[in-house]
């Protein structure tokens, strides 16, 4: 049990970590320019793709500086041309760039790199394991990417809160037109935070790629649990995408570990129902197997008790 | 201004009195009659197949304008509703005719309808309590929610392999069995003609009114006096009833239901329809499924990457032309009246030259792009007019750069053009009355 709590612990921080990376690009995003970029998952992909190829061609560590680097890049160029003329159409058209644009980079990357995952291997300095407890190994790669999730956490959070330019953008998330009264450059301050949003969920893509599955499939599957995220925690919210990363990124490990079903809590009733019925599928499913769904539930359940959200106070 | 400018060209429809009935009703009349004859013009099976298809896209693709155009609701789960209502209606196909109860086919979509607005209800209470990017993140969970579930609750929905039926199997009225397709087009059609005419209908109720309100302004609604989550609630049950009989009209068509009916791809093909097609006119909607249907059916004969050209186009009409095909139609109607329309025509022409010249480059440069990385040998060659040419070629690089590049230069030459002819032509008033 302990050993259960432990692993899963680590494994749930971990995933909520990661998921805060990409979480707090989409947040600043979204709160600076009030739109909800659809296609953040895909950076976090491109991010994988990117770092698989470099690590081919140059070894992994460039590819963790680099592959981030490439991505902010193509995030920066799709503001100016893209999302920058969109604007003056409104929110909505806004949304279905992004949209629009999600599907596009998922159409390249299975055009380029295939619909087949690709061998994106963790590198042979952190292939060791880490500690042993319990009988079980834990890999050094892991602890590694909890480091860096966690150290950009960090420089993020002193980032914003004690340099100018954090301030500026701080500023900007609450009063973005009192910012531009102010003189400062908003379009150039917009475009730079979705780069570096981008940027964040690339770094994101390069540490999860080799340890998850890069395929070109991997940002339509994790793209609804982030928006669940920031959802959850509150558009526009940053200690609220904290928050609810960690909270699903716990949920999510912990209940696949969990093999209980309606059938073995209530044992004692006695009860079978029908085999081949609908309740007889719910009675016998685990908590295991709903594993995936469980953002899904916990996103309808706070917005049945907490319309805004966790933290969240903006209501659109 | 602008009211005076609109009034005209709504005139026939808003006439009362026996004329504007008469007048009224034979747009309905005329589109039957259309319906009706379509299969004695196209008669090949690939085509009713198609035909089909299409009238199913269209009620799915209006009843998802229900949210998006009319009440300004974004949602990337409409999916869920025409699933759900599919499965609704294979199952009850399936007890139908296993009790041998005397319901005929015809009547089967109804309950797939009722089943989208049961779970309209259910769904729409929780996710209508949000507007705006909130409202479609919603939609998005609740998709997956459904989605996911469907893998999970075997019993119902059939796990991977779904539910099949057989539609021939029920009650007979005038002797239909519903086994050729073209039975089957003459059925989706019917309701195909009466959703249109339903959906059109709720669009000039004060409900419809009170949508088009909620979409523009939902404070000002709040201080008029109405709730404008309850509209948005309302808006969101109707459109979820007639997904719900798009899905049945799609079980019946296909005979299966499985968990694909509920992918995101379902949903964002609705949406892309929608969006393409003009979300802010009631007949927009109509032109986009149709378009996005033959182009599904088309485009896949032709290119395995074809969805990667459906995404690019949807962008450039995201960027280009927000209002969509339907925006581009009426924003002709002013020319059409004053009777210059042919003026702007040789412009066009002039700018569409170098617009396709960039469009073959780019769709070059990807073919070759696609076959480098995914193909060897023979398959990695291209085919150009007969002849096979290697993807690696320098030569066609050149010629695919190339043409790109000057036809972004033409482009940018020639669009001036087309502005200047443009302004002539709405200048050129024969009325008198200024613009």
């Amino acid at each position: 049990m302990a050993e259960l709590l432990i692993i899963s612990t680590l494994n749930g921080v971990l995933f909520g970590m990661l998921l805060f990376l990409m979480a707090s690009g989409l947040t600043l995003i979204f709160s600076m320019m009030g739109v909800l970029n659809f296609a953040h998952a895909s950076f976090y992909m491109l991010g994988a793709f990117f770092g698989f190829q470099i690590a081919r061609w140059a070894g992994f560590w460039p590819a963790l500086i680099l592959a981030p680097i490439l991505v902010g890049g193509v995030g920066m160029l799709v503001e100016r041309f893209g999302l920058r003329n969109v604007h003056k159409h409104g929110h909505v058209p806004e949304l279905l760039f992004t949209f629009g644009l999600a599907f596009v980079i998922e159409e390249v990357v299975q055009m380029i790199w295939g619909k087949s995952p690709v061998d994106f291997r963790v590198p042979a300095i952190l292939d060791f394991p880490a500690f042993t407890i319990f009988a079980t190994n834990y890999p050094a790669y892991k602890l590694f990417m909890l480091v860096i999730s966690i150290a950009i956490f960090v420089a993020l959070f002193a980032a914003l809160t004690k340099t100018r330019v954090g301030l500026i953008v701080q500023a900007a998330l609450t009063h973005p037109h009192m910012v531009a009264h102010l003189g400062h450059n908003v379009p150039l301050v917009f475009m730079t935070v979705f780069g570096f949003g981008a940027g964040l969920a690339a770094i994101a893509g390069v540490i999860a790629g080799p340890a998850l599955v890069t395929q070109a499939s991997m940002a339509a599957l994790l793209g609804p649990i982030l928006f669940v995220v920031v959802v959850v925690g509150g558009l526009g919210s940053l200690p609220g995408a904290f928050v609810a990363s960690l909270l699903i990124g716990l949920l999510q490990t912990f209940a696949v570990s969990v093999n209980l079903s309606l059938a073995d809590v209530f044992s004692f009733l006695n009860f079978t129902p029908r085999p081949g019925t609908t309740l007889a599928d719910l009675w016998k499913v685990t908590v295991a197997q709903i594993a995936p769904i469980m953002p899904y539930i916990l996103l309808v359940l706070v917005l049945i008790f907490k319309p805004t959200g966790l933290m969240g106070t903006r209501d659109t | 201004m602008t009211g005076d400018v609109l009034k005209p060209s709504l005139a026939p429809l808003e006439r009362t009195g026996p004329l504007g009935v008469l007048m009224r009703s034979a747009v309905w009349i005329v589109l039957a009659l259309i319906l009706a004859m379509l299969p004695l013009v196209f008669k090949t099976g690939t085509s009713l197949t198609l035909m089909s298809l299409m009238g199913i896209a269209i009620i799915f693709a209006l009843s998802y304008n229900i949210l998006l155009g009319q009440t300004g609701m974004l949602s990337f789960g409409h999916a869920v509703y025409y699933g759900l209502g599919a499965y609704l209606v294979v199952h009850s196909i399936n007890v139908v005719t296993a009790n041998k109860l005397p319901i005929p086919l015809p009547l089967m979509p109804l309950i797939g309808g009722l089943a989208g607005l049961f779970f309209g209800l259910l769904f729409g209470w929780v996710s209508t309590k949000r507007s705006g990017t909130a409202f479609a993140m919603i939609s998005l969970g609740l998709a997956e929610l459904v989605g996911s579930s469907a893998l999970i609750l075997r019993g119902f929905f059939g796990g991977e392999e779904g539910i099949t039926t057989n539609r021939a199997k029920l009650l007979r009225v005038f002797d239909w069995s519903f086994g050729p397709q073209i039975q089957v087009y003459y059925l989706i059609a019917a309701w195909c003609l009466l959703c249109v005419f339903l959906m059109y209908k709720i669009t000039r109720t004060p409900l419809g009114r009170m949508c088009n309100a909620v979409r523009d302004n939902a404070e000002r609604v709040q201080f008029v006096g109405y709730n404008p989550q309850v509209v948005r609630f309302l808006a969101f049950c109707l459109s979820g009833f007639f997904a719900g009989i798009a899905g049945g009209l799609a079980a019946i068509n296909f005979e299966i239901a499985n968990f694909a009916l509920f992918s995101a791809a379902q949903s964002g093909t609705v949406l892309l329809a929608t969006f393409i097609g003009g979300a802010g006119y009631f007949f927009g909607p109509i032109i986009g499924a149709v378009l996005v249907s033959y182009l599904q059916v088309m485009l896949s004969d032709l290119t395995e990457i074809w969805q990667l050209y459906f995404g690019l186009m949807f962008i450039a009409v995201v960027m280009f032309a927000p209002a969509g095909i339907a925006g581009i139609i009426m924003l002709h109607q002013p020319l059409v009246k004053r009777g210059t329309l042919l003026k702007v025509l040789p412009s066009y022409v002039l700018a569409l030259v170098p617009a396709l010249v960039m469009a073959t480059g780019i769709v070059l440069m990807i073919e070759m792009i696609f076959r480098i990385s995914s193909k060897e040998g023979e398959e990695a060659m291209i085919k150009l007019f007969g002849m096979h040419v290697s993807s690696t070629s320098p030569t066609l690089w050149g010629i695919s750069a190339a043409m790109f590049l000057a036809g972004l230069v033409a482009c940018r030459l020639t669009w001036p053009l087309v502005a200047s002819a443009w302004s002539r032509a709405s200048a050129a008033e024969p009325g008198g009355s200024a613009a």
